[in-house]
């Protein structure tokens, strides 16, 4: 089990231009989109972090930006870690998909286009989820549903 | 499969069936579609179609303030709605730094527990039921009923609690709640050895269960697959070992691992579940330290700005919660990571080569609750 300033030192020797934001409940690292891919790769294969286990991949919309977070375990060390990735083009999000590492996440990945817009490179089956093809994005904050209305 | 069930039939020139198995089908337990590709019996491949049910929980939780979002939270999983609650709960205290007073901890570990049986023992029914095995559903509702009963007189509600408020609990257990709970674990202590006669033992339920959809360990690591059912494959990922919350630090119990990975193996770790929560709740009954039912809340809860994130193991797997807050008194954004989702998707990897027979056996083995993949 690692701490966050081993974590920290791992990940800047794979991407030296990761960033750790401070006063945080978990470990963070928000590094460039073209970046995650070979991140995702070196903490999933590299033998001291192991991190073989997606949690959960969802994003955020923060109005100036999208952001793809994350969350990550390992089976065998049990140490948890959050990586982000910051999209600031909001009319064609676009980030690598990690779904050759973790199998799962082609499905989270999807689940993200569908809710939020994002597209993600090479990922074998992008269609959406949930809703229908001509339906908005709804966890986007400017979606508006004139049936149901809910602010914010 | 008999006539009615196949919904569509289309003929491909390659003499491939496309067979759409639901979204009406009993053995999917809710509103599902397989798309089963066939060649003569066998399943060439299979792709989940979801969303039949999809409410738009995380879109609706951005309007409502935190005590609303955990009654969306029974909607879920409503087989473990109690947990759900629970999680949303474990943030808000999380994120306020309150403390819980021990009393509810130990209150809430006991109706996870009971909850956990209750919907083990529902799909023990139901997956007897799917494999043909209808006197298991009976045996099954019957004890389960005793639950609800408990369940009933202490929160008002069977199935969608809400009984677990930010900092505790709605109102106090009700008198009688020990002396049920007692009576209930002496009951199914004898009821349980029944399940075993009646089902675990037979030998055509044996045949339809054992090496069927088997699961390697690395397949439910890559998947996500969580639960009993990635338990099956040897999997430790209970999350009451790895990070206990409540009073799961205070109890002894085994995490139960079986290597087989097949759907007998996950059947098996559900039974032997059974008997653990047993063993917790035992553990925990006559030790109900005295004091208040919940912490000080003011009524207007709003979390810090920050991000916070919480897991907790729910009947079938690992549910995890992650709340990002402006410091309003509705959450910016919920993601509720749920445990059936991950747990669907592997689907096609473990039906692919076998036959559609078996895919009722694959599908209950996993255990799946449709409004939990959907939200």
């Amino acid at each position: 089990m690692l701490n966050k300033q081993e974590l920290s030192e791992i990940i800047l020797k794979m991407v030296p231009e990761a960033t750790f934001p401070e006063g945080t409940q978990l470990t963070e690292v928000i590094v460039p989109a073209e970046k995650i891919l070979a991140l995702a790769e070196g903490l999933k294969n590299n033998k001291e972090t192991a991190f073989d286990y997606l949690i959960s991949l969802t994003a955020v919309d923060f109005t100036t930006n999208m952001t793809v977070v994350y969350h990550l375990d390992s089976t065998q060390f049990r140490h948890l870690i959050v990586l982000k990735v910051v999209l600031t083009d909001r009319e064609n999000p676009l980030v690598d998909s990690v779904s050759p590492v973790w199998a799962t996440a082609e499905f989270h990945e999807r689940e993200v286009f569908d809710l939020f817009g994002i597209r993600f490179n090479n990922h074998p089956n992008l269609k959406r989820l949930f809703l229908e093809d001509d339906y908005g994005f709804p966890l986007r904050k400017d979606f508006r549903d004139e049936i149901n209305i809910i602010e914010r | 499969m008999s006539e009615e069930i196949i919904k569509d039939v289309i003929v491909r020139e390659n003499e491939d069936y496309i067979i759409n198995m639901g979204p009406q089908h009993p053995s999917t337990h809710g509103v599902l579609r397989f798309e089963v590709c066939l060649k003569g019996e066998t399943v060439k491949y299979l792709i989940p179609h979801i969303g039949y049910i999809h409410r738009g929980i995380e879109k609706m939780s951005e309007a409502i303030t935190y005590q609303q979002v955990i009654h969306l939270t029974d909607r879920m999983d409503y087989l473990s709605a109690h947990i759900n609650n629970e999680a949303v709960c474990m943030v808000v205290e999380e994120a306020m730094q309150v403390e819980v007073p021990e009393r509810v901890k130990y209150i809430r570990t006991i109706l996870d527990e009971l909850n956990r049986i209750a919907s083990h023992q529902l799909w023990w029914c139901a997956f007897g039921m799917d494999l043909g095995a209808l006197t298991a559903f009976f045996y099954g509702l019957r004890d389960r009923e005793q639950i609800l009963d408990i369940f009933e007189e202490s929160f008002g509600s069977r199935l969608l609690h809400s009984f677990n408020t930010p900092g505790g609990l709605m109102h106090d257990v009700h008198p009688n709640f020990q002396k049920r709970t007692k009576e209930f674990i002496t009951y199914f202590r004898k009821k349980l050895p029944e399940y075993d006669q009646l089902l675990t033992g037979n030998i055509i339920f044996q045949e339809r269960a054992k090496g069927v959809g088997y699961m390697s360990r690395e397949k439910a690591i890559a998947y996500g697959v969580t639960g009993p059912s990635g338990r099956g494959s040897n999997l430790a990922c209970d999350i009451r070992k790895i990070a206990p919350y409540g009073a799961y630090d205070k109890v002894q119990f085994d995490e139960i691992l079986m290597t087989e990975g097949d759907t007998f193996a996950r059947y098996q770790v559900r039974m032997a579940e059974m008997w653990e929560s047993l063993k917790i709740i035992e553990q925990l009954i006559d030790n109900i330290p005295e004091g208040d039912f919940t912490a000080k809340m003011k009524p207007i809860i709003k979390l810090p700005v920050g991000e916070y994130f919480k897991r907790v193991e729910t009947a079938r797997g690992e549910l995890a919660v992650y709340v990002v807050s402006d410091g309003n008194k509705s959450p910016y954004r919920v993601k509720f990571r749920s445990p059936n989702f991950s747990n669907l998707f592997v689907m096609n990897e473990l039906a692919a080569g076998g036959k559609i027979a078996d895919l009722v056996a694959i599908s209950g083995s996993l255990d799946l609750v449709i409004p939990d993949i959907d939200r």
